[in-house]
């Protein structure tokens, strides 16, 4: 399936990524070669096959439930761009 | 001391046992080789101070009579490992800055063996890639020149700074991860060795996600045997990774006994891909040769599924990566360009901080799992890739190894393949199937191309039978003997 | 139904209420979930996302939201998976919420409404799933920005969602006082939505009666079970009038206003929200074993249904002072002391109506009662054993909320005794009739019904005290001779 100019601007808002209105001919050709190609795999017959996420062995591990992290805002906050008083800032988030 | 960085891993640490040299000694050595092989831009962060303290500290041990596995050996790391107080960037520019209060479970395991930190090794960004020319850094060129031809060629890649750093002599390990290839693609083009573990071997903590579900931390290195001394240092089950694998490790040097009579090798007809070169295929025969003179039986097998790993993973690593990158927001820490609003932040922020491939990635997998779309390419990869590891488990009922060629080429001139995502993507051909199915496979460096560059020869073994796949690897090492010097050393060792 | 221009209208709510899961760490990491820690102090880097963080599930995290199906008498599914929920917001570190999509861990349950009138109504859960919570945006400290706080982030939910079976504002409110008596009954959830451990979306819609179901909007940012009736209520108005003026109600998210006491369309942009779920692949599917979950069924206690049957069947209560007592564990506990020994229902009518009033216009709850339920007990005691009329009771006890003293003492120290000397009520009973000779005339004459006032005058003169049942007696008497 090809991915068209409008297409593409819808992915590129969901992945929050800027994409220049000049940027956008090219780059969708070039998605929608690559999406052609993969879809190679419409060759292959997979009725009944389940999906495979993972080659994970283990059963999921569960852990107690105890305090062992956190209490270290001075690290959380270190590389952080912004802050004030303790917290995170961004541009105002209106709802 | 020129040849301190020409020994082996396992050289050196015999000649440290028998106090030959310092751990001293040997890592200055080696910080020596790292400063006159900057031109081919192996480290995005050299770590020359924290390299000295920690040898002093193996020396001091070694003094004490307490030695560790592993200590006083220099090692680089592939910048995609966090390491606490250490820059790390994944070699995306979206990292600018960033300095983990963490260490990764790996590096902590091979700090705790005594190795050495020489620095950060290029990448390419976040994994994606398989030359080394992605990285914010710039590309890492190979030690290695074809011959009678002076352009610089790509250590492959994604671990392409490790796998060179080890042809080049500017480390005596290295570790990389592996996604799709991302280990052994770039030891066959660097002519080392390079192994990607069981999914589940090494932890994932602490180590920059690009595919969850794909990424396997591995080492590389000169020889199988300096491979395994690694592996056993680095593998082992951690409860902070939900995927890691509860089972025990063996030392996986101890299984290197160069015996293999008996042992069934697969060789599957699909890996004959049209447009392979002749002379990696009669590689791939000498490769078979020699195991059978070893005492191995060669099989003919059939993965018919091989051709549609790639697909398949192009559709599955770009959607976990989709996910995984949401997290470069510019609020907590890395790059931030300022907007507006929120979302303006966020755009211009990812914009910025993700090279071309990265961006075509995270749009590619944010595609592949929209509404609409997931069941068409996200549900229908993932059941090829049961068929793929049902491929695998069907073979593995007959045989014990599975022998492939590591790569469909040698490695290409920098700039080659850039405007062509399919034709890089290609490079992973043989070795992204082990990926999926997360069973342990190896490259060993096995001959030269007919223009003097090193090829590899992969062997795949039954999920966490690495010891099989070592014991088989070594074997096919000796019989290669593969001793060639790559352009950048035989124009003078430091 | 509510009755619009043109007719009346049918309402269909469903609800989806998270609620914070009571555990000592997060759901995925070690960090802790202490209320009102100072911003961004109770945060791991998983927390906040650092680059190579991975989750790891807490397992009482699990044994809570599995007990609290249980509790909804619901389907234990042994396998389930996180998947992921892909969005951004400054408060969602990593870009996605882990959360439970296609196979939750709890299937189809109920939860049964006691109505008003004593009748009850079961409304169906479709699903109980496990998910991590955002942390804070602070909107409100600085003009142009919003501040991030992940004290929050990570916190262990339960969202449990209620297919539409809901018909009215009065049944949400029903629906969420119950849901929060089972979830605090089980400790799983404190359900305090003043304080945001507790959080609901309704999804409403009208239809006229018979009709297939309208288009639903959704209302969010509600604080309170009151206000999320009236929001309810209002929406539904709102709905009814589009409706009704030819219009369309569009499928949206409505925020309530509480001071109007309005919905409005949320500003941002929701055409921007395609969530991608996919199975997290730093997780595997979970499994439990059944005879876990057999053992957790076994440890449950005793839940407000099983209650509610009990009190009617043990102590003879009605179905609704039954059902109101057992819907709160305090309530229950505490009626459950003061009727040891004793007539249960005057026990139960002490409790719920002066108690439980007296609280209420105090601002307190049955935790903070200056009377203990021993001390209320002792009360009903000096009632039946005729030391004091029930009259007086009542200023006891008024006395006794106030000082928190012993009703004995009271009683003693302002000689409240009742009188049950015959002698000294006929005195009395004597004094009002000698006083009142034209209403014993009209009394006489045929108007029986001022034989109340006859008790009331003669209590009054003996300030309360005298035994009524002697009072009537002589009154009887003497007003018949």
């Amino acid at each position: 399936m090809a991915l068209d100019k409008t297409a593409l601007r819808r992915v590129a808002l969901l992945a929050r990524i800027r994409v220049e209105e000049g940027e956008l001919e090219a780059l969708a050709g070039e998605l929608s070669q690559i999406l052609a190609w993969v879809e190679e795999l419409n060759e292959v017959e997979t009725e009944g096959v389940a999906p495979m996420a993972s080659p994970a062995v283990s059963r999921l591990p569960l852990r107690e439930d105890k305090v062992t992290d956190g209490d270290c805002r001075e690290a959380m906050l270190l590389n952080a761009p912004k802050t004030t008083r303790g917290f995170f800032v961004v541009p105002k988030v209106v709802e | 001391m020129s040849s301190l960085t020409a020994l082996t891993l396992a050289e050196a640490r015999a000649g440290l046992e028998r106090k030959e040299f310092s751990a001293r000694e040997l890592t200055e050595a080696f910080l020596a080789a790292m400063a006159k092989a900057r031109p081919l831009n192996l480290f995005i962060t050299e770590t020359p101070e924290r390299a000295l303290q920690m040898a002093q500290a193996c020396d001091e041990r070694r003094r004490r009579g307490a030695p560790l596995p592993l200590d006083g050996i220099p090692i680089a790391v592939k910048d995609l490992f966090c390491t606490k107080g250490i820059l790390t960037t994944a070699a995306s520019r979206i990292l600018e800055g960033f300095t983990p209060s963490y260490e990764s479970t790996v590096t902590e395991k091979l700090w705790q063996s005594g190795a050495v930190l020489l620095g950060k090794t290029n990448c390419d960004e976040f994994a994606m890639g398989s030359s080394t020319t992605t990285s914010h850094f710039g590309p890492t060129l190979s030690a290695w020149r074809r011959a009678g031809d002076n352009r610089p060629l790509v250590a492959g890649g994604s671990s392409g700074g490790s796998a060179a750093a080890i042809a080049a002599h500017a480390a005596l390990g290295a570790i990389g991860t592996d996604t799709g290839g991302s280990i052994r693609q770039p030891a066959s083009f660097c002519g080392v060795v390079g192994i990607k573990p069981s999914y589940g071997r090494c932890s994932r903590w602490g180590v920059v996600a690009f595919a969850s579900s794909l990424d396997h931390p591995g080492p590389l290195a000169k020889t199988v045997r300096d491979a395994a001394i690694l592996l056993s240092a680095m593998a082992g089950h951690d409860p902070k990774d939900s995927t890691s694998a509860p089972l025990p490790v063996a030392d996986f040097e101890a299984a290197l006994t160069g015996e293999i009579k008996g042992l069934k090798i697969g060789i599957p007809a699909e890996y004959r891909v049209p447009d392979m070169p002749a002379e990696i295929d009669a590689l791939w025969q000498s490769g078979i040769a020699w195991l059978s003179e070893a005492g191995a039986e060669a099989v003919e097998i059939s993965l018919p599924m091989t051709r549609y790993a790639l697909p398949a993973y192009y559709i599955i690593a770009p959607a976990e990566a989709s996910s995984n990158l949401a997290r470069y927001d510019g609020v907590r820490f890395g790059l931030r360009v300022e907007g507006g609003s929120v979302d303006e932040m966020y755009e211009l922020t990812r914009a910025a901080g993700f090279g071309a491939e990265v961006r075509r990635r995270v749009l590619i997998g944010t595609y592949v799992l929209s509404a609409g779309y997931y069941e068409a390419y996200y549900l229908k990869a993932q059941r090829v890739r049961a068929l793929v590891a049902r491929d695998f488990a069907k073979a593995f009922e007959k045989v014990d190894l599975i022998l492939t060629p590591t790569a469909p080429s040698p490695a290409f001139a920098v700039g080659e393949k850039s405007d062509d995502p399919i034709a890089m993507y290609l490079n992973d051909v043989f070795t992204v199937t082990a990926d999926l199915a997360g069973l342990p496979a190896i490259s060993v460096p096995a001959g030269l191309s007919a223009e003097g560059l090193p090829l590899g020869l992969q062997l795949i073994g039954r999920a966490f039978a690495e010891e099989t796949v070592f014991r088989a690897a070594e074997v096919l090492e000796a019989a290669a003997g593969f001793h060639h010097a790559p352009a950048f050393l035989a124009s003078g060792e430091p | 139904m509510i009755e619009g221009r043109t007719g009346s209208f049918e309402i269909v709510i469903g609800l989806e209420v998270h609620a914070q899961v009571i555990s000592r760490a997060k759901l995925f990491s070690g960090a802790a979930t202490r209320f009102g820690a100072e911003p961004n102090t109770e945060v791991s880097p998983i927390d906040a996302a650092f680059p190579g963080m991975l989750p790891v599930l807490n397992k009482f995290c699990v044994e809570q939201a599995v007990k609290t199906g249980l509790a909804l008498e619901a389907e234990i599914n042994l396998e389930s998976v996180f998947e992921r929920k892909n969005y951004f917001y400054p408060d969602l570190p990593p870009g996605y919420q882990i959360s439970q999509y296609q196979n939750p861990i709890v299937g189809g349950g109920r939860i049964i409404l006691d109505m008003p009138d004593g009748s009850s109504r079961a409304i169906r859960i479709t699903r109980l799933h496990l998910e991590q919570d955002a942390g804070k945006s602070l909107h409100d400290q600085d003009p142009r920005l919003t501040f991030v706080d992940l004290n929050r982030a990570g916190v262990a939910l339960m969202e449990i969602v209620s297919e539409p079976d809901l018909r009215s504002a009065e049944e949400v409110g029903i629906y969420l006082r119950k849901l929060r008596a089972i979830l605090r009954a089980l400790g799983t959830s404190n359900g305090n939505m003043e304080e945001g451990s507790m959080r609901c979306d309704a999804n409403v819609s009208v239809r006229r009666p018979g009709a297939a179901l309208g288009t639903r909007t959704e209302i969010k940012n509600v604080n309170s079970i009151r206000f999320l009736m009236q929001a309810v209520d209002y929406e539904a108005r709102r709905q009814i009038e589009v409706v009704e003026d030819g219009g369309r109600v569009l499928q949206e998210t409505r925020l309530f206003d509480s001071a109007r006491g309005t919905t409005r369309p949320m500003r941002s942009k929701e055409e921007a929200h395609d969530y991608r779920y996919f199975p997290d692949p730093d997780l595997v599917p979970l499994v439990l074993d059944r005879e876990w979950v057999e053992e957790l069924k076994r440890s449950l206690p005793e839940l407000p249904d099983a209650k509610k049957a009990r009190f009617v069947k043990n102590y003879g209560l009605s179905s609704s002072d039954a059902a109101f007592l057992a819907g709160d564990g305090a309530s229950a506990a505490y009626f459950e002391a003061t009727a040891q020994g004793r007539e249960a229902k005057t026990a139960a009518n002490w409790v719920m109506v002066e108690l439980l009033g007296a609280l209420n216009r105090k601002g307190l709850g049955i935790a903070g009662s200056p009377v203990s339920a021993e001390s209320l007990g002792r009360l009903i005691d000096l009632v039946s054993e005729g030391t004091i009329s029930g009259r007086i009771a009542k200023e006891v006890f008024a006395e006794m909320i106030e000082t928190g003293a012993d009703p004995g003492s009271i009683v003693k120290e302002k000689g409240l005794f009742q009188v049950s000397d015959a002698g000294v009520i006929e005195e009395a009973v004597d004094a009002v009739l000698r006083r009142e000779t034209d209403k014993v005339a009209q009394y006489r004459s045929g108007r029986e019904k001022l034989f109340g006032y006859f008790v009331g005058q003669v209590m009054r003169a003996t300030e309360g005290r005298a035994n009524p049942a002697l009072v009537n007696e002589l009154l009887r008497k003497k007003l018949a001779g």
